[in-house]
């Protein structure tokens, strides 16, 4: 993976122009923006605005209606069926509630994408899911099944099975809904040493204000009036800058403590 | 009643002031009690304006906004003027939250005209026969691709699905085909002794329970106990974002999921049917013995003339494409499933249907092909 990183300058993800929605009825209407190498990108806006739709898009759970999308300087919306897998490998993706395959155990789980992808022999594929597993504080638990295991630690092993592959991309969606205060900031540690130590790059939707302030490089702001994007920048100068009264509103409710 | 006047049932009065209708409410407005309603109060009259007051009201709950609401309501509907300055604070408010919550509402209108509804019922019907024949076609590349290096196929999974839906359903294919080959006998004797045939009993039994019976019961069961459980299985998988998530890792779900289960059902029901196949024939030699007095060495030696290996035949043909179609519409209505616990139960439920309907047309297609090879 670092090869391509430094061989091909093109931003991590562009996207351009595209519009989702279901069933014919559009959610989101025109919406560009680019996310650079390395960087800790947050979609945030109020509820129903349609930050996971977006992110289903992207990722090709669902066919946008218009526009682009590039990881890595290739095109993956307009990409056939093999160039697409070629690219899947390259992203993880962690559900928001975690999205285990509950047949599965936390080993089998985390080794299911090495399985797929990757010649290594059984062994050694239980020996690096273990160790997946201990990175995120689950060790211990790689016989469990996911039924066996709290809300939480779902969401840890999730996050464990979406870097099995050492993805260049993350995309996470709402990781701290439903964690108590002290579990979500641990994921949020977690988020930004993956960051510091593989250089991935990585989409966070969140409503968590401070997740956003603690983690994000850059941000963008859905609006659902809007059908797009209000705002985009660092959290900080749109705290201060904003002259979009729903922007601040959204950003001033969490930054008390500061 | 001695209750103080607040705490009785919700009350109203109107009376007519010029064309000032004056509306007072009174006693406790409880949404769980018997209270006046706006259009009986009106009755029909007409006024220009509209007061309301809530003096004596007591303890009061939605019930007094509803009202009050209809009131309003009313009075925009028709142009009267509604005065409402004699309400308390508390209460002006509320109506008012409830006025800018019909005026904001996006207007989401679903209801439709009759040539709309049947217009798209059409289009549902078309796009659910285009969904069929996407979901075949897809499996069939699938099987190719995996034939093509089958080191992906997940046999794990298949060997307990055979467990599942072969093994497990022993018990019930049993009980079913005994007592479909005891039927059988027992019909077969009412016509058969009119005319002294008797023996003629095990050509009967031989060649239903071995070309339809054995094969179509099976397949009964099959997709009411299996075809069922794939479905609810895949459905609460999406439900779960299960099946999301390995698309997303470029897992398709048709090979990891239903090529695993339709190979399992593939295997086990020519199998199974084969096994019914012999249950049902000695439901019925028990019964030719029993009641027709038919010694078990004839009743065989006398199927045998009937029943040769081309009738086996067409029967596992057929066990195996019905095995396919529980399988294939299992996990469609599975993979088809809203993302809720709703929609779990109703794949479940279009499953066997889907199954039940698909496997009596199989039949009859078959009927008239065999027919025509003269098998
Ligand atoms: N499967 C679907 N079919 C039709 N409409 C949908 C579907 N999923 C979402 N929507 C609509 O799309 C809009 C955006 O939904 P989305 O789930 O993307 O919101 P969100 O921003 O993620 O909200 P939240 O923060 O509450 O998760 C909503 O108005 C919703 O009604
Ligand atoms: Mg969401």
């Amino acid at each position: 993976m670092t090869d391509t990183l430094t061989s091909n300058p093109a931003p991590a993800i562009e996207v351009a122009g595209l519009e989702c929605g279901y069933g014919g009825k559009p959610v989101l209407k025109n919406i560009s923006f680019t996310v650079g190498r390395g960087e800790i990108f947050f979609i945030i806006g109020g509820s129903g605005c349609g930050k996971s739709t977006l992110l289903r898009h992207m990722v090709g759970l669902h066919t946008p209606t218009a526009g682009t999308v590039k990881f890595l300087g290739q095109s993956f919306t307009l990409a056939d069926t093999a160039a697409r897998r070629g690219m899947l490998k390259t992203f993880g993706m962690l559900f928001q509630s975690g999205a285990l395959w509950s047949s599965l155990t936390l080993r089998r789980n985390v080794g299911l994408p090495l399985e797929e992808y990757t010649t290594l022999s059984r062994r050694e594929i239980d020996e690096i899911a273990g160790l997946k597993l201990g990175q995120v504080g689950l060790g211990g638990f790689e016989d469990y099944y996911p039924a066996e295991i709290s809300g939480g630690m779902k969401k840890r092993a999730g996050l464990a099975r979406a870097l099995a592959l050492d993805p260049a991309i993350v995309f996470f969606d709402e990781p701290s809904a439903g964690l108590d205060p002290v579990t979500s900031r641990k994921l949020d540690e977690l988020i930004r040493q993956i960051r510091e130590t593989f250089g991935t790059t990585i989409v966070v939707v969140s409503h968590e204000l401070a997740s956003i302030f603690d983690l994000a490089d850059r941000v963008i702001m859905l609006d659902r009036a809007e059908q797009g994007i209000i705002a985009e920048g660092r959290p900080r100068d749109l705290l201060a800058n904003s002259r979009d009264p729903r922007v601040s509103e959204f950003l001033r409710r969490g930054d008390k403590p500061l | 009643m001695s209750a103080p006047p607040e705490t009785r049932n919700a009350r109203a009065s109107a009376k007519v002031d010029g064309d000032t209708l004056e509306v007072s409410l009174a006693g406790s407005w409880q949404i769980t009690e018997p209270r006046p309603s706006w259009p009986e109060l009106l009755g029909p009259q007409n006024p220009a304006r509209v007061r309301l007051r809530t003096d004596e009201v007591g303890v009061w709950d939605t019930s007094l906004l509803l009202f009050l609401s209809a009131a309003q309501e009313w009075c925009r509907g028709t142009g009267a003027y509604c005065d409402v300055t004699a309400l308390p604070e508390k209460i002006r408010t509320l109506l008012a939250q409830l006025t800018a919550a019909h005026e904001t509402a996006v207007p989401f209108d679903r209801s439709e005209n009759f040539l709309t509804t049947v217009g798209l019922a059409t289009q549902d019907t078309l796009q659910k026969g285009r969904e069929i024949s996407h979901f075949v076609g897809e499996c069939v590349l699938s099987t190719v691709r995996l034939v093509r290096s089958p080191r992906k196929f997940r046999w794990r999974d298949c060997l307990d699905e055979m467990q599942q839906c072969g093994a497990m359903a022993l018990p019930i294919v049993s009980l079913v085909s005994l007592l479909v080959g005891v039927t059988l006998a027992y019909t077969g004797a009412i016509v058969l002794r009119q005319y002294g045939g008797d023996i003629y009993i095990a050509d009967l039994i031989g060649l239903s329970m071995v070309r339809e019976m054995g094969a179509v019961m099976t397949a009964v069961v099959l997709a009411g106990r299996t075809g069922a459980a794939f479905a609810a299985t895949l459905a609460n998988m999406k439900a779960n974002e299960e099946i999301d998530a390995l698309e997303v890792l470029g897992i398709p779900a048709v090979q990891f999921l239903v090529l695993p289960r339709l190979l399992a059902l593939a295997v086990m029901m020519p199998l199974l049917a084969l096994y019914a196949n012999a249950l049902g024939i000695f439901g019925g030699l028990a019964v030719a013995y029993g009641l027709l007095s038919i010694p078990g060495t004839a009743f065989w030696a006398e199927m045998l003339t009937i029943v040769d290996l081309s009738d086996i035949a067409t029967g596992v043909i057929k066990a195996l494409a019905f095995g396919l179609i529980v399988g294939l519409s299992g996990c469609l209505r599975g993979l088809q499933a809203e993302r809720s616990a709703a929609g779990v139960g109703r794949a479940a439920t279009s499953a066997v249907v889907t199954a039940l309907l698909f496997i009596i047309v199989a039949d009859a297609i078959f009927a008239v092909l065999f027919n025509a090879l003269g098998i």
